[in-house]
């Protein structure tokens, strides 16, 4: 199963870099996603694997004993999804003003600090 | 999108869903849920009921702008993480508990504010963010 | 000691406040600060010659064994003494020569600072503190030599001695560092009790190396040499004071100091007898063919400097009494004859030897005091001169390997500058005085009295050097000489080898006089070998160096992104690549493949054509969607796989997202095809071989054990501790709240940053 999901981390992986190196901010966005998506899926992986045995004690139990998926991937997944969403917005409306402001999505054209370029 | 079906629906569908965020958001600590998860249904309540009903409409259900949610989220949650400097002598982030529990909701503690902080902060952002976005499309 | 060291840095702050009173009239009250300081340290006389240490502690940064410890031995106190000395006689000049001058407060600042500085140098006993006033030397001495800074060749000659001097410090802290680490101590007297422990270490050379370094950058030593001539274009009072009196000294100094710690090993003779017999008659030839006067004094010296490297180097307890003598005679008459120097130039207006003539009969005293300064250069009787020369004389005849060559290289060198001294002080008034020049006058005493005084001294000294010898140079001997011996320092020998030597070298050198003439032609002659000297092999290096870095920014600095992401992606593909199969090993456990259900293949490969689509659609909706459906997928992969929160989560933001990209994505333009194909081709195999090595460490990382320690407390403690069950809320709410805390101040910014981005206008951009 995990070398399943690790040939995927690795598509997403190489996925996001292809996307973000083309010329098109859209495209860029789009392969930040897909990285961050890779990232998520290697940390998840690094926790290892665990079919049906969430996290969570029992509501008989206090201690949670016998096999359980991992808590702390989790928890910084959780985190890093909901982190990845206010980059994908900030970055979505950054290139809509760039193209707005400089009527490109040409990332080569942007290759000067110049102000009247 | 403004089908007849979706609008005469949201109308309902906004209160549901925005119970149902709080339900998600009061069992996080037993259950699935929380303050996250609670917070991005609650904006997707608001959301679609700007879609269905003009984001004008939307916002004079809402009364104030949802930025607001965001420095009141934040000062919840750092309250709760210094209220056990303030009332108690333990360290910063200790959590504190009610001695009986409550019906429905269950025992009360810091945490569950610290939630309701985080809860709020995603909403406000998450708004904040769309009808930005929506307001100037 | 502190309040000494204190003093001077206090005066220029005052100054920068209060500078304005003291360009005028109340310049000469200035000088009541070296002179105090002078009368400070002369008290300390009879202690030192009792053979006293004084030491004086002030904790710094104990915990790096950084303090403020000073030393006051006959070592210090011979360098402080002439630190003040001179300093008094040059600020008391300094009052005459830039009279009226705009910025003379300014000049007087940096000047003390410079003093307090160079005082802090030589009574350090701590590396670190004295690493820190070597630094305050180069940097004050820098705003010093640049001080015409209207002039191009000046800004651009104290940069030169700043780079240079600055190589050096950084050298010296090197030394310093790893100095302290071999002996376990910054403090140098400590060190002292540990010459065979750092000789015997394996750093030993590469301390020596890195402590030559800074001494020779900054004692100007072959071929390091060049930056002291170009120095010279600054105003003669700071000439006379850090290039020929203390500054350049400070290198000779470290070796000094130095000396009883590192001598231990043979390299350490070696080098410093080779660099500094080098330097001595290298830049003593120079002095023939040179007519500028300043320029006679900057190669003399040079030469100077390299006796005295190279008696350090012979390291005997006669050659540092040699050594420790000269340093007296040198600063006597050198001062004397910069400052003489600076009078010709300030009355005639050039300092071309070949023109002045003559000048006896308007500048009288002057003239005497030039005669003296040249009488005790070239080492004749009765002056101190002789003193030092017999003992430098001596020292190379008791060198038990080369004794005759040493003597040899000796004896060339003290001609020529014999002859060096000659020229620069008794030339320019002899023989008739030119027409242009009869109307001169006898300038203000304070400019002509401060070169008598010196030279005078040098004669009384001569005559009575017992003053020399229990003040100074008997400690110098106790502290710095290995083996300590009694001696007496005496005028008269008889009739001995070396005052055979002597006479050698004074005949030598007064034929010498009467034959060469400083000419024109001999200064365009050497002109031609400038290619080959280090100064302009310097300019060439610093010329390619600034070559290299425009190509190598021209090349990797292009602007476009997917140029700096190709790069950090290949130079990550590398580096992961050499790691994994550096040490290769593949362990893939494919019986759990057995328990895969259909669902989870279904969902897998929804997975992977979504991110495929991304890639390949042409439509910018479709790609938007397939991001959805991927986002889906894991949304389902979490439920799956035991983690119903990140199910949740995910689901919920992947709705936020496409929701999000539909508003905008009719604003945002179409796609163009703007990559050529061998450019696609080219990233293509790039990020490939990138997946697949992320691949690669992740099965690697799957081979490893897991750490469960963390995961374990957290389900241990989850409830009894935080009252929770569901452990992921409670990491996030409880455990680690403050880490969720910055998050959602993150995701407050991010939605900032939007609501700014659109909301805000910024209105001079959109009204272009």
């Amino acid at each position: 199963m995990e070398i399943i999901l690790a040939i995927i981390t690795g598509v997403l992986y190489a996925s996001g870099v292809y996307m973000i190196m083309r010329r098109s901010m859209v495209k860029l966005i789009l392969g930040i996603i897909l990285l961050g998506n890779g990232v998520n899926l290697l940390i998840f992986l690094l926790g290892r694997i665990t079919k049906g045995e969430p996290p969570i004690i029992d509501s008989a139990e206090k201690v949670l004993e016998g096999v359980y998926a991992d808590p702390v991937p989790q928890a910084l997944i959780l985190t890093a999804i909901v982190i990845s969403f206010g980059l994908q917005a900030f970055a979505i409306i950054l290139v809509k003003r760039t193209y707005k402001v400089l009527k490109t999505d040409d990332l080569d054209q942007l290759n000067t600090t110049d102000e009247d370029s | 999108m403004r089908t007849i079906i979706l609008k005469s629906a949201s109308s309902y569908l906004l209160p549901v869903l925005l119970l149902f965020s709080v339900f998600i958001l009061l069992r996080g600590h037993y259950l699935p849920g929380g303050g996250f998860v609670g917070g991005l249904v609650a904006a997707i309540a608001f959301v679609l009921d700007a879609f269905s009903n003009g984001l004008d409409k939307t916002k004079s259900v809402l009364k104030f702008h949802p930025g607001f949610l965001m420095p009141l989220g934040l000062l919840i949650a750092f309250f709760s993480g210094i209220s056990p400097i303030i009332f108690t002598d333990m360290p910063l982030m200790t959590g504190l508990w009610a001695e009986n529990p409550i019906p429905v909701i269950g025992y009360i503690g810091s945490a569950l504010f610290f939630d309701l902080g985080v809860y709020l902060v995603v909403i406000g952002a998450s708004l904040t963010i769309i009808f930005t976005i929506s307001e100037s499309a | 000691m502190l309040g000494a060291v204190l003093l001077g840095l206090l005066f220029s702050f005052f100054l920068v406040f209060a500078g304005s009173y003291f360009k005028g009239r109340l310049a000469v009250l200035s000088s009541l600060v070296p002179i105090s300081l002078f009368v400070y340290f002369l008290t300390y006389i009879p202690d030192i010659a009792q053979g006293e240490i004084i030491y004086e502690n002030y904790e710094w940064i104990p915990s790096f064994g950084v303090n403020l410890s000073f030393t006051l031995d006959g070592l210090a106190l011979l360098f402080a003494l002439m630190i003040t000395g001179v300093g008094s006689l040059v600020f008391l000049y300094t009052s005459a020569y830039l009279k009226n001058h705009k910025y003379l407060d300014r000049f007087y600042g940096y000047l003390s600072l410079f003093m307090a500085a160079m005082l802090g140098l030589v009574l350090s006993d701590n590396l670190m503190s004295l690493f820190i006033f070597w630094e305050l030397t180069s940097i004050s001495s820098f705003y010093l030599i640049g001080f015409n800074n209207d002039k191009a060749d000046s800004r651009k000659s104290a940069l030169i001695a700043l780079g240079i001097t600055g190589i050096g410090g950084l050298l010296l802290l090197g030394g310093a560092v790893l100095l302290g680490d071999v002996a376990g101590t910054y403090r140098i007297s400590e060190m002292l009790a540990m010459r065979d422990v750092i000789s015997d270490s394996p750093h030993y050379l590469l301390i020596l190396l890195l402590i030559f370094g800074a001494a020779f950058t900054k004692s100007a030593q072959f071929p390091f040499h060049f930056w002291l001539p170009g120095a010279m274009k600054a105003p003669t009072p700071v000439s006379t004071y850090l290039h020929s009196a203390t500054m350049v000294k400070a290198g000779v100094y470290l070796l000094f100091r130095m000396s009883p710690v590192l001598s231990g090993g043979d390299i350490w003779h070696t080098i410093l007898i080779a660099v500094g017999a080098i330097t001595m008659v290298y830049s003593a030839i120079h002095i023939i063919f040179r007519t500028d006067l300043k320029g006679i004094l900057a190669y003399s010296t040079i030469s100077a400097l390299g006796i005295l490297v190279f008696l350090i180097g012979i390291g005997t307890q006669a050659a540092l009494i040699a050594a420790a003598v000269f340093i007296v005679v040198h600063a006597l008459y050198k001062a004397s004859l910069f400052l003489i120097t600076g009078i010709i130039d300030h009355e005639t207006g050039t300092r071309d030897v070949t023109q002045l003539s003559g000048l006896r009969k308007v500048l009288m005293p002057v003239a005497i005091a030039g005669f003296i300064a040249a009488l005790i250069s070239g080492g004749v009787p009765p002056t101190l001169g002789f003193i030092g020369k017999d003992l430098i004389y001596e020292s190379t005849l008791h060198y038990a390997d080369s004794a005759i060559l040493l003597t040899g290289l000796a004896i060339i060198t003290k001609i020529l500058l014999f002859y060096g001294g000659f020229v620069a002080g008794v030339k320019p008034f002899m023989g008739k005085l030119p027409e242009k020049f009869s109307k001169l006058h006898l300038p203000s005493p304070l400019m002509w009295v401060p070169p008598l005084i010196m030279t005078l001294a040098g004669i009384v000294f001569g005559v009575f050097p017992g003053l020399i010898e229990s003040a100074f140079a008997k400690p110098i001997a106790m502290t710095q000489a290995i083996n300590y011996e009694e001696f007496h320092l005496k005028l008269w020998h008889g009739f001995t080898t070396i005052l055979g030597l002597s006479a050698i070298t004074i005949t030598a050198g007064t034929v010498l006089y009467f034959t060469i003439k400083p000419k024109h032609s001999l200064e365009n002659f050497i002109a031609k070998f400038d290619v080959v000297a280090p100064k302009d092999l310097l300019i060439k290096l610093s010329e390619g160096f600034a070559l290299f870095s425009r190509f190598w920014t021209n090349s990797f600095q292009t602007g476009y992104l997917r140029h700096y992401l190709s790069i950090i992606v290949g130079f990550l593909t590398l580096l992961l690549g050499y790691l994994i199969f550096s040490d290769f090993s593949l362990n893939i456990d494919v019986s759990t493949l057995a328990d895969l259900t259909i669902y989870e293949i279904s969902i897998l490969i929804m997975l992977l054509l979504g991110v495929l689509y991304v890639v390949f659609t042409k439509s910018r909706l479709a790609a938007v969607a397939a991001t959805g459906v991927v986002g889906l997928s894991f949304s389902l992969l979490f439920l799956f796989y035991s983690a119903p929160d990140l199910a949740m989560t995910q689901f919920s933001v992947d709705t936020l997202t496409v929701i999000l990209f539909v508003l905008v994505l009719y604003k945002l333009p179409k796609y163009l095809k703007l990559s050529d194909s061998k450019l696609r081709i080219k990233h293509r195999i790039l990020s490939i071989s990138f997946g697949t090595l992320i691949t690669l460490l992740i099965l690697r990382v799957l081979n490893e054990p897991k750490n469960t320690e963390i995961s374990e407390y957290y389900a241990d403690y989850a409830y009894k501790l935080a009252h929770g069950k569901n452990i992921v809320n409670v990491i996030l709410v409880d455990f680690r709240g403050i880490d969720t805390m910055i998050e959602i101040s993150v995701l407050i910014v991010a939605a900032l940053g939007v609501f700014g981005l659109l909301k805000l206008r910024l209105k001079t951009r959109d009204k272009k």
